[in-house]
């Protein structure tokens, strides 16, 4: 009895250990969510120095407000920039994955690390070309004489579109992979039978492939649209015209101008974050799958 | 026989343009930087005269690259080393099948979801010190104040910890000649640290992730077998289930590695090159020499120097991950 009980203790103390465990690690995965809510509910004057962990004692959707008013223009631009960039580039993975998984050819297996090889390179080590060609492709327009209404689609320097192409073509690796990794696990016996009633490459992919390719398209767009949503680097450099800045370099300049006080900043990185905090919270499942592919198993 | 070459030839076609843009864009614009980093280029026009290796002499006689190497050494070190134990802690916690499992991990896991610029905006406001001289504290500061701990400057903190040559230790190594680890270019800037802990909450949830996955492949009979025959909770883990995970840490080195390597949001968003460099890495400098300072020849030595450092880790891992995968 008196053992029976010993072990009961060990066995609920150890539990309660771990639990208490798990709450500490979360204490510290939750502090700057705190912090960003409390603060940006908070007004400027209450907003600084060592009232900082104090609840809002009036709280308000003020700091909210001037944030959103100054990174709207900004948001519009993500989005337009976030979208037609997954679409299209989950289109292109998608594809390449087909041809890679069911289309082999002889070389196919070497080059398919070299293309991966494209997805760890630093950017820098290829910013200074790219900004480069990309001034070209603006002069080629003007000397083109593309109409100003299309101006907005050629995919040049200081443009959304412009952008939108770069993290389409640097988005091929990861894209590429996942699909065919994804396809790999498709029976080549359904392509095989497929091809016996004489259907063709495209009616292979439209009527085998395709239709079994949503949940790949769900990881691959989740994936594009937070990484390209997040991206800053491409977006600072490539940008130089703040009108069409997308939200990640209009937070990192309204952050880094010192006249704007820490509840709007707080306000402004929380509003930044919202759509892709979303797409975690409601499609999650698909997002841990995309961040376990990029981790390359084969 | 004549339509399978034909969708042959369409599947080449429909493969091609990628195959071309990765040329172009990664291998060629690689090449194009290398050139340049081997050019007169200095300034606005582009002048890509050959100059050979000056620009790399230059770049590793520069006091702020030399600390810089320092800098991206101390926080990969510290940057892989907390991911790895937190991440792995956690992890291991919650196989023991604890209840709200999901919930815990989608908790740990969501800072992956975010920017690196709203992480570095947040963790910039949570360690702005204040000012502890007067007790005008802010950030956590304040609550290291409550608790009556030691406060800490974060990334203000231009202090640079390393081995005095004054020191026992330091004049062992003047004499054995060993003299130039006791300077300030073989230390720790404090001021890392705060990257380092915005870095870990950002990516360690994802450490967790690989290594949940990794633990829940390995079969129960292999750790029960273990208990049967006698060995402890911790002999099993010592000698059954960490080696097990050796592929999964493989992984996390890589990636972790990498990212960290390349880093420049978080940075760019915390502190920038902090004082007297205690926070700036290639990655920043390269930024600034090149978009800010117009020294392109030289910024693309920034560029190369960062890719070769990157390739000597991740070219070996596509290689054997390659090799495994044709074995399968």
């Amino acid at each position: 009895m008196k053992a029976a009980q010993r072990h009961w203790w060990l066995r609920h103390s150890s539990r309660l250990g771990i639990y208490l465990a798990l709450l500490a690690a979360s204490a510290f995965y939750l502090l700057p969510v705190y912090v960003l809510v409390v603060t940006s509910l908070k007004s400027y004057a209450e907003a600084n120095l060592a009232g900082m962990w104090h609840l809002p004692s009036a709280p308000s959707l003020e700091s909210f407000l001037r944030a959103f008013e100054q990174l709207r223009p900004h948001f519009r631009n993500s989005f337009y920039l976030t979208i037609p960039a997954t679409l299209l580039s989950s289109l292109l993975g998608s594809v390449n994955g087909y041809v890679l998984s069911k289309w082999r050819f002889r070389g196919s297996e070497v080059l398919f690390p070299i293309m991966l090889f494209g997805m760890f390179i630093p950017y820098q080590s290829i910013l200074i070309p790219l900004v480069q060609v990309l001034q070209r492709v603006n002069e080629m327009a003007e000397a083109l004489w593309v109409p100003a209404a299309l101006r907005g689609l050629v995919p040049g320097y200081g443009s959304i579109a412009g952008l939108a192409f770069v993290h389409i073509v640097y988005g091929i690796p990861i894209t590429t992979l996942i699909f065919r990794n994804y396809y790999a696990t498709v029976p080549n016996e359904l392509v095989e039978a497929a091809k016996i009633d004489g259907a063709n490459i495209f009616k292979v992919y439209r009527w085998v492939l395709f239709p079994l390719s949503m949940p790949a398209f769900a990881v691959v767009m989740i994936w594009q649209f937070t990484s390209i949503w997040n991206e800053f680097l491409f977006a600072l450099v490539l940008t130089q015209n703040p009108a069409i800045r997308p939200v990640t370099v209009a937070l990192y300049n309204l952050a880094g101008s010192y006249i704007v006080e820490w509840n709007v900043q707080m306000a402004g990185a929380l509003l930044a974050a919202m759509p892709t905090l979303l797409v975690y919270i409601f499609l999650g499942r698909f997002f841990m799958r995309g961040l376990l592919a990029g981790a390359l198993k084969g | 026989m004549r339509r399978l070459s034909w969708d042959r030839i369409i599947s080449i076609l429909l493969i091609l343009p990628s195959i071309l843009a990765i040329a172009i864009f990664v291998y060629g614009f690689i090449a194009w930087s290398g050139w340049v980093s081997l050019s007169n280029w200095d300034g606005l026009r582009p002048d890509l005269s050959w100059a050979g290796f000056v620009n790399y002499a230059k770049l590793f006689a520069t006091p702020r690259f030399q600390i810089d190497i320092r800098n991206t050494v101390v926080f990969t070190t510290f940057f892989l080393g907390a991911c790895i134990f937190l991440g792995l802690g956690i992890a291991i916690l919650l196989d023991q099948g604890i209840r709200g499992e999901n919930f815990f991990r989608s908790l740990f896991l969501f800072p992956m979801a975010i920017s690196f610029i709203v992480t570095g905006v947040t963790w910039r406001w949570l360690l702005a010190p204040g000012d502890p001289a007067t007790g005008r504290l802010t950030g956590i500061n304040v609550l290291l104040g409550n608790l009556g701990l030691p406060l800490s400057r974060w990334y203000t903190d231009p202090t640079v910890v390393y081995i005095q040559p004054t020191s026992a230790v330091g004049q062992f190594l003047q004499q054995v000649g060993l003299g130039f680890l006791t300077t300030p270019n073989f230390g720790i800037p404090l001021a890392m640290f705060s990257i380092v802990i915005a870095a870990t909450w950002q990516m360690s949830g994802y450490v967790m992730a690989m290594y949940l996955a990794g633990l829940r492949g390995i079969p129960e009979e292999l750790r029960e077998a273990a208990r049967v025959d006698g060995a402890s909770e911790w002999q099993v883990y010592r000698h059954i289930v960490f080696p097990l995970l050796r592929p999964v840490t493989l992984s996390v080195v890589i990636v972790l590695g990498h990212i960290s390597l390349k880093i420049f949001d978080l940075v760019a968003a915390m502190s920038k090159k902090g004082p007297g460099f205690a926070t700036d890495v290639p990655a920043y400098f390269m930024f600034e020499t090149t978009f800010q300072g117009d020294h392109y020849s030289q910024g693309a030595s920034i560029a190369i120097f960062l890719l070769v450092t990157v390739s000597l880790l991740v070219v070996p891992y596509l290689i054997y991950s390659t090799r495994r995968e044709a074995e399968v």
